[in-house]
């Protein structure tokens, strides 16, 4: 028959077959994303929309998705650049101590934001052991959104780091050895060969670095200074709300920031299936 | 060839073996604190430092009951009884050591062992948690308005408050300045905090119930001032503000700030952190200053109704409160730096605690509720400080 024999051609799979493993995932992702985020639209839905509208609004609310989300894209932006850096020294270079450099990248990921937040503070704050040295400068970096972005970069660095490094571990050296051999020298090579193949894992990275920067906590409030208008984050203000027990209010400034996010996640995914599609076609 | 394929699903199985084992033979020893555990990773955001401060320590006091059967046996004794005592951040001490001292009063006159689990994070966050759902016998908060939070969910009786002798507040503090050593800046009182060049390091009202209680000591010095006189106050409390060169969220993050950062010149805080902060850190860094005028900072505590009486702990509950009003007890709270209530004992601690006069929050503020909705809810007189263009 004809089924069977279809059957007999499939490839049998390690692990137990597509039925259960989708079911498996619909599964977990209900539970562990879906209806705790569906959670946040029903409470929300207690407020009339002049309500929402008045909380999501408020000068200062705004002022925070403004801190939140510029000094995010700033850090994802520093980590964009200094992350390709540090994947490529680590991928094209030997030399002593590069596994222990390598092991470092992850400690964003291990420590406690917190001991983060209070260390990178101690460091940077006016009469710490960096911050001593720029004050002379006029420059400020704790309390101020600089050391915001600070905080932010430390915690996204991996992200970049480690979706590159694989890309350009995985790259072809003929392919460049071809350019050179063509005529393009260094630039052009970096620019027509290396970076389109990089394009997709550096937007993936960003786009990580900066979803996670948007949602960060515990390291920001330390470092933040918190000054509502200046430097106070939108978390700390759906914290805000929650500690006067707004539950309503606090879910509607989350709900604006995860709609935001996910709008601004989105398009980072189009363009990065976009720029696959060209690596592909060209 | 085809074991080597399904090994890590091996792997796997034997490790949900494994762990299934360890659970079934009490690897967790502590049922209750392993559904406290739970109960509390039900809640969102913040809640889960609460589990992680959960400590166990009156276990070392449980551990030697078990020798002395023989004398006074007293005919109620029943199985042992745990208690959970739900607080915030600075009690951690005094309860860690006022623990140890009544489950030793209760072996003596009931016969029975009790162990009290203490809970601490951020008055706040701590009364959400019993809210949505910590077992909590007792609670021993911050701040009346995050107690009367948990009875407005029905969990806690109306007129928790008068449940227990003043005020249901065992122990008071108030609000005091600490400054560097020397005084540098000079500061006498709050009029000397809204100058310019002098720094002052507070937590956010909005989020720290310690915070409000400085909040509301600036403003009542103000009215008093200022001939009850609200625009002056207003605009007194909003040049105190504009020292503030950092809002921490929470009161231990303000002390940190000051005292191991380094920043700014006075730190607005409980006298008990204030005094701990000196003896820990040595009386040659800072100076406490008492100014003219303070407020009577009251942490009430009540009994949980709903969780009790499901749980069967009534009677273990109340007395837990009520022993923190004896003469042993008030000694411990003296040694912890909270102003006993009873005179016999404040009197032996009289040169801990100056005496100073203070606002009061029912008679000066008309209660927390009203406070609250003037000051600290959103639009109100703090928002305003901050509002764009002020």
């Amino acid at each position: 028959m004809k089924s069977s024999t279809t059957k007999r051609t499939k490839p049998r799979s390690v692990l137990p077959g597509f039925g259960l493993s989708l079911g498996f995932t619909i599964f977990y992702l209900s539970v562990l994303v879906i209806i705790p985020l569906a959670g946040i639209f029903v409470k929300t839905s207690g407020l009339t929309p002049e309500q929402f509208w008045h909380t999501v609004s408020n000068p200062r609310v705004i002022a925070s998705y403004k801190v939140s989300f510029l000094t995010s894209f700033y850090a994802a932006l520093a980590n964009l650049v200094f992350g390709l850096i540090i994947a490529w020294v680590l991928v094209r270079y030997r030399f002593p101590g590069k596994k222990l450099i390598d092991s470092l990248i992850d400690m964003p990921f291990a420590l406690p934001t917190a001991v983060a937040g209070i260390s990178l503070t101690a460091i940077y704050a006016p009469n710490g052991w960096v911050g001593k040295l720029v004050e002379p400068l006029g420059l400020k970096i704790a309390f101020t959104p600089l050391g915001i972005t600070l905080a932010l970069i430390f915690i996204g660095l991996p992200f970049v780091v480690r979706t590159v490094q694989p890309v350009l571990q995985d790259l072809d050296n003929e392919v460049e050895e071809a350019a050179v051999m063509l005529g393009a020298f260094r630039l052009r090579t970096f620019r027509r060969v290396i970076l389109p193949e990089l394009i997709p894992a550096l937007l993936t990275g960003f786009a990580l670095a900066f979803a996670r920067g948007i949602g960060e906590y515990g390291s920001v409030v330390f470092i933040s200074g918190n000054m509502p208008m200046k430097t106070e984050i939108a978390p700390l203000l759906i914290m805000t709300k929650l500690e006067q027990y707004d539950y309503k209010g606090a879910t509607a400034i989350a709900m604006v920031m995860l709609i935001v996010s996910f709008i601004l996640l989105l398009l980072i995914n189009y363009l990065q299936w976009r720029s696959n599609r060209r690596v592909v076609t060209a | 060839m085809k074991k080597r394929n399904a090994n890590p699903l091996y792997a796997l199985l034997i490790f949900i073996v494994f762990s299934l084992a360890l659970t079934a033979c009490g690897w967790d020893q502590d049922p209750p604190n392993n559904a406290n555990a739970s109960s509390n990773s039900n809640n969102k955001a913040s809640n889960n430092s609460t589990s992680g401060n959960t400590t166990t320590a009156t276990n070392d006091a449980t551990s030697d009951t078990n020798t002395d059967n023989s004398a006074n046996a007293a005919p109620e004794a029943t199985g042992p009884v745990e208690l959970l005592n739900v607080s915030y951040d600075p009690t951690r001490e005094l309860y860690a050591a006022y623990n140890k001292l009544f489950a030793a009063y209760w072996k003596q006159e009931h016969n029975q062992e009790v162990t009290i689990k203490q809970s601490h994070a951020g008055s706040g966050a701590q009364s959400r948690a019993v809210i949505d759902g910590l077992q909590a016998d007792v609670v021993t908060l911050a701040l009346g308005y995050d107690i009367d939070a948990i009875a407005d969910k029905g969990l806690i009786d109306k007129g928790w408050q008068q449940k227990f002798d003043n005020n249901s507040s065992p122990y008071t503090s108030t609000i005091v300045f600490l400054v560097r050593k020397g005084n540098p800046k000079g500061i006498k009182d709050w009029n000397d905090l809204i100058k310019p060049g002098v720094q002052v390091i507070t937590p956010n009202p909005k989020t720290s119930g310690g915070a409000r209680w400085n909040y509301l000591a600036a403003w009542g010095y103000a009215m008093k001032q200022n001939n009850d006189d609200e625009d002056k106050a207003k605009e007194f409390v909003s040049k105190l503000f504009k020292n503030v060169p950092v809002l921490d969220s929470g009161a231990r993050g303000s002390t940190t700030t000051f005292v191991e950062k380094g920043i700014g010149d006075v730190l607005l805080a409980w006298e008990n952190e204030a005094l701990l902060s000196v003896k820990e850190l040595g009386a040659d860094k800072f100076d406490i200053v008492y100014p003219s005028i303070s407020i009577l900072a009251e942490p009430p505590v009540a009994v949980v109704d709903k969780n009790v009486d499901k749980k069967g702990t009534r009677a273990v509950a109340e007395a837990y409160l009520d022993y923190l009003y004896t003469e042993e007890a008030q000694k411990l709270v003296a040694q912890n730096y909270y102003r006993p209530q009873l005179l016999s004992v404040a009197e032996q601690f009289a040169d801990q605690f100056p005496d100073i006069p203070m606002l009061n929050i029912d008679d000066d503020f008309g209660g927390w509720a009203q406070a609250q909705k003037k000051h600290f809810a959103d639009g109100g007189v703090f928002d305003q400080i901050y509002a764009p263009g002020s």
